[in-house]
């Protein structure tokens, strides 16, 4: 029906009033997705939005695609469904840090696992939104919030970490606010085949406002991976990345390299030339560096890595088990359910009782 | 050797027992099969621990397999054996209670060891302290019997000792005169490629009937003709979860639907996750999940997507499952939840029957959020169950529940093997949303008339992008909606539809063996069919007058229930529960309904249900006497 060629963002979106609100983060996220939709090259009817609840996973409401608001926590449960009942269809899960790594944690690194064809779009705003400002499993130790009024005892996930540990094949991060950059990480990650899961820091103004101001506002702090590119940050690309023996990751200032106003080079941290700097590999098999990398800011407190973690081929779930079903049938024919009914060992009762499956006593 | 007495029997009910190792499923599934071969009517009863291998010898490991056969229709696995072959001390006794005096009983005597003894907690030997007074016990060496006969097999003493169910069964072939021949060929094939160890097996077999027709401990052996009283047609046997498997294959075939089953392995339903995994060349997609919560999830996705959803599992699945089931009513798309009930609370009873799930069936979901609810009665009646429930689940675009049980599931019986042609055609029912003509609007919410079903678009349908979800959606247009008048209608809306299915369904009708003029009618549900048929036949037979009816929907339940259930003075309702389908039928019908309950982990006896009939008839034979 659509004519792929011609779809433009506004296509994209649903006639439903947007319910966020004012200044939330989630409506550059929509934007962005909305403006990324056209690129894809799919027609709408082939595209899926699944989530589950909270404010993030309102999403589906916004696209003017299909899409299924499912409850807390199950939309990797349900989009998995989808995913690999029709194959041919590009689905997307919208969930919050809550959603995705709380009460639905399990079934998002099974998704991930599992190498699904999943674009997952996590939102972190490290705040239960919907519910009214909990700290989630996202929030910083010691977080003060209407559950935790003495300071949250819990160590947080890193999300990037967690996918990486769960074996995702795409793994990325971006920030609400950086469309551009935004754009092409979910453009890249819709691309992908397989489960692929892009954290993207969101600001939640209401409950949890500021939470990113260290990426979101300060932009040298953000470390921006290319891969084959050195790994390189600052102003002027005047600090960088360098290994430091073992699977530990330094952060360094790079010689030569112009420093910001009133900063001395070398002063805080070791000074190395630029060829000694950490070149990225996001297709490396081995998943380690993309995780040491994941490491270098648990929460985004100061220089934090942003982009492409780690990209690798992985035979996708549902094609293979579509591939077992042709390759069934192929074997064995496709099925014949009077053959599949009567097996093998059957006997005959009554008036035509001339044939036995299986050496039984016929009987007229 | 002298020629044996052959004797005729109508009815025999056999029961092996031995050590969770000794492979006593297996024997009495290859001896049920033999049986339904030479067209015995079958019922069985397998009854197997929790735990995979319980401590060898210990009363806890002992797995047993009831098998009832006959010359006639039967409808239950039997209430007593009259056979008990028990291959070791435990074995006998953990089932000598349930043995009536005069009963058979085999025992392999080589396992009656002191330390064998000890661990099935005798004090002294049982064979000779006079406990098995009163019954005729052969003691067989069964274990050097068949290590003997396999002398010059290459196999080690442990695996030549593991033939000794082979034995056993070769030996109650000759004793009832089965042939060996299926068996062997079974054997054949289960064993192609190890063809040392079919050839073990298949020798303990002979082994087995050859010692029975040459050893002068038996001076009888016994026939059981063809049942003549099944209706025509052609037979095989099958079990309730292969019955429920197919099932579902049927519905996927005739409504064009492929199935996609969500399940996560729990007893007693993983032999359906099992089963369907086989059938990939009918196009069915089995995912195995990460829990049941996902199980169900990606079923519902599956159903979204246009396919036929489906998820099985017992109880404690079911429980985590609910949300999910909610959130389908809420959609209103089509998805089968299969329950195999087993016993509970909790993790319960996981290896035993139950039918104490109804009510979680009924109403186990936040708010209103009524469910079709359908039954299986016996083995091969899950079949058309699992049909009749995707009927349902596609027409009216809803959740349904299918009930099976424990001793459903594993239990088996001869099944009349449907024509393909004459099963539903449910072509007509997914009935997808075509793309729109001329940009008409799309009215995800609106509802077909008569069946109240709102219309199934499926993601690849271009123009008909629409979005469901669980927050209330206002009528028609499906949009997110919190106005009160609209959650009321569309409350009503989702009772109405379910309500709906009452004229959609066969009317309750009484069994034909029923009493026009009984005074007492006895209601069942499930698995208790069975059981309930043969108390009935008990107690008509002792010249009493009683009614029987089976509830096949139990939500809704047939239009005429309330008018049918007042015909009666009395109605009682026997249940593997505490009374929940007389808790439905007293709440809905404001009838009297007295219970029969008893929750052991067993289908009930006939004989106690007779007894349980019969009181009821009496105390009111005695109400109406005139001198009170
Ligand atoms: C089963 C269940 N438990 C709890 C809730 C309440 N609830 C709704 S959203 C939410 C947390 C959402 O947090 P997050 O996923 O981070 O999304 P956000 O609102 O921050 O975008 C909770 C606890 C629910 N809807 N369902
Ligand atoms: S509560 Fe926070 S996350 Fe939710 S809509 Fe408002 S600003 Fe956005
Ligand atoms: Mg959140």
């Amino acid at each position: 029906m659509s004519d792929v060629q011609t779809l433009t963002r506004k296509d994209f979106s649903s006639d439903q009033e947007v319910r966020w609100c004012p200044g939330c983060g989630d409506y550059a996220i929509l934007n962005t997705v909305q403006g990324v939709m056209p690129d894809l090259g799919l027609p709408r009817e082939d595209i899926v939005f699944v989530s589950g609840i909270g404010c993030a996973a309102r999403f589906p409401y916004y696209m003017e695609t299909y899409g299924f608001h499912g409850i807390h926590g199950r939309a990797p449960a349900i989009a998995t469904g989808i995913a690999a009942a029709r194959p041919e269809l590009k689905v997307f899960v919208a969930t919050g840090d809550g959603d995705a790594l709380s009460i639905g944690g399990n079934h998002l690194i099974h998704a991930m696992r599992r190498n699904t064809d999943l674009t997952i779009l996590m939102f972190n705003n490290q705040i239960y939104g919907l519910t009214k400002g909990q700290y989630s499993p996202t929030s910083e130790l010691g977080k003060i919030t209407k559950s935790t009024p003495h300071g949250s005892l819990e160590v947080p996930f890193n999300p990037v970490s967690v996918a990486l540990g769960a074996e995702a094949s795409f793994v990325a991060r971006s920030i609400d606010n950086e469309r551009q950059h935004l754009a092409d990480m979910i453009k890249r990650a819709a691309e992908h085949r397989g489960a692929a899961f892009v954290e993207i820091y969101q600001n939640c103004n209401i409950f949890n406002d500021g939470a990113f101001d260290a990426v979101r506002k300060n932009v040298p702090n953000q470390i921006r991976l290319e891969h084959g590119e050195p790994v390189r940050f600052g102003e002027h690309g005047q600090h960088g990345v360098v290994m430091a023996g073992g699977s530990e990751l330094e952060v360094v200032d790079v010689e030569g390299a112009e420093p910001a106003e009133g900063e001395t080079l070398g002063a805080q941290r070791r000074l190395v030339p630029p060829d000694q700097l950490l070149v990225h590999d996001a297709h490396r098999d081995d998943a380690g560096l993309a995780f040491a990398l994941s490491r270098l800011a648990h929460t985004p407190t100061g220089p934090t890595p942003i982009g492409l973690f780690r990209q690798v081929e992985r035979p996708e779930y549902g094609e293979q088990m579509q591939a077992q079903l042709d390759d069934a049938r192929l074997r064995k024919g496709s099925g014949d359910l009077q053959g599949l009914l009567t097996g093998s060992d059957t006997w005959t009762v009554g008036a035509d009782a001339s044939s036995n499956g299986h050496g039984g006593n016929g009987q007229a | 050797m002298a020629e044996k007495t052959v004797e005729h029997l109508d009815t025999v009910t056999i029961r092996f027992a031995g050590d969770s190792g000794d492979g006593m499923q297996l024997t009495g599934n290859r001896f049920t099969s033999v049986s339904a071969l030479v067209g015995n009517d079958v019922a069985t009863l397998p009854d197997f621990p929790a735990e995979i291998r319980a401590p060898a010898g210990s009363l806890p490991g002992v797995s047993g397999f009831q098998l009832h056969f006959a010359d006639h229709d039967i409808l239950t696995p039997g209430d007593e054996p009259d056979v008990l072959v028990a291959m070791n001390p435990a074995a006998l006794k953990a089932n000598l209670d349930e043995l009536p005096k005069g009963a058979t009983i085999i025992v392999n005597s080589d396992a009656f060891t002191k330390p064998n003894l000890k661990k099935a907690r005798y004090d002294s030997d049982p064979r000779h302290d006079g406990s098995l007074e009163g019954y005729r016990v052969y003691e067989v060496p069964v274990t050097e019997l068949t290590i003997g006969a396999l002398e010059d097999v290459d196999l080690s003493k442990k695996a030549k000792e593991r033939a000794k169910n082979m034995f056993a069964l070769g030996l109650m072939s000759w004793m009832f005169s089965r042939p060996l021949d299926p068996t062997i060929e079974w054997i054949e094939s289960k064993f192609a490629g190890a063809p040392e160890v079919a050839s073990a097996n298949i020798t303990a077999l002979k082994a087995g009937y050859n010692f029975g027709e040459t050893t002068e401990i038996f001076s009888h052996r016994y026939e059981v003709e063809p049942a003549q009283d099944l209706p025509p047609g052609t037979y095989r046997q099958i079990t309730g979860n292969q019955a429920i498997s197919y099932g579902l294959v049927a519905a996927s075939e005739r409504s064009g639907l492929p199935l996609f089953l969500g399940g996560y392995p729990i007893t007693p339903a993983s032999d359906v996750l099992h089963e369907l995994a086989r059938h990939k060349n009918f196009g069915v997609r089995t995912f195995q999940a990460e829990d049941e919560i996902s199980g169900v999830g990606a079923a519902l996705g599956a159903s979204f997507a246009g396919q036929l959803g489906a998820t099985v599992t017992s109880g404690p699945g079911v429980a985590l499952k609910t949300e999910t089931i909610g959130l389908a009513v809420a959609v209103e798309l089509p998805l089968l939840v299969l329950n195999v009930q087993r016993g509970g609370p909790s993790t319960g009873l996981p290896t035993k029957t139950e039918q104490a799930d109804l009510l979680q069936a009924m109403f186990g979901r936040n708010g209103e959020a009524p469910v079709p609810v359908i039954a299986a009665s016996t083995p091969g009646d899950c079949f058309d169950a699992a049909v009749e429930g995707a009927r349902l689940a596609l027409k009216y675009r809803t959740p349904v529940f299918v009930l099976s049980d424990g001793y459903l599931a594993n239990g088996a019986e001869p099944w009349r093997i449907p024509d393909v042609e004459d099963l539903p055609d449910l072509t007509d029912l997914p009935d997808f949303v075509a793309p729109p003509e001329d940009g008409e609007a799309f009215e995800p919410f609106a509802r077909d008339p008569e069946t109240l079903a709102r219309p199934w678009a499926v993601p690849g349908t271009p123009g008909r992008e629409h979005r469901v979800g669980g927050l209330e959606k206002a009528d028609r247009t499906g949009n997110i909606s919190y106005d009160p008048e609209n959650h009321h209608h569309m409350t009503q809306m989702r009772q109405a539809k379910v309500d709906r299915i009452a004229d959609d369904i066969p009317p309750l009708a009484v069994g034909e063996d029923s009493d026009a003029d009984a005074d007492v009618l006895v209601a069942g549900w499930g698995s208790t069919a069975g059981p309930i048929k043969a108390a009935v036949r008990r107690v008509r037979a002792r010249g009493h007058k009683v009614a029987r009816v089976h509830f096949h929907h139990l939500n809704p339940m047939p239009a005429n229930t309330g008018e049918l259930l007042g015909r009666y003075r009395r109605v009682l309702v026997p249940e593997m529960n505490n009374g929940q389908l007389s808790f439905l039928l007293r709440a809905r019908y404001l009838v009297d309904a007295v219970g029969y309950n008893r929750i052991s982990g067993l289908p009930f006896g006939s004989g106690e249900l007779a007894d349980a009939i019969v009181e009821q008839i009496q105390a009111l034979e005695q109400d109406a006497a005139p001198t009170r």
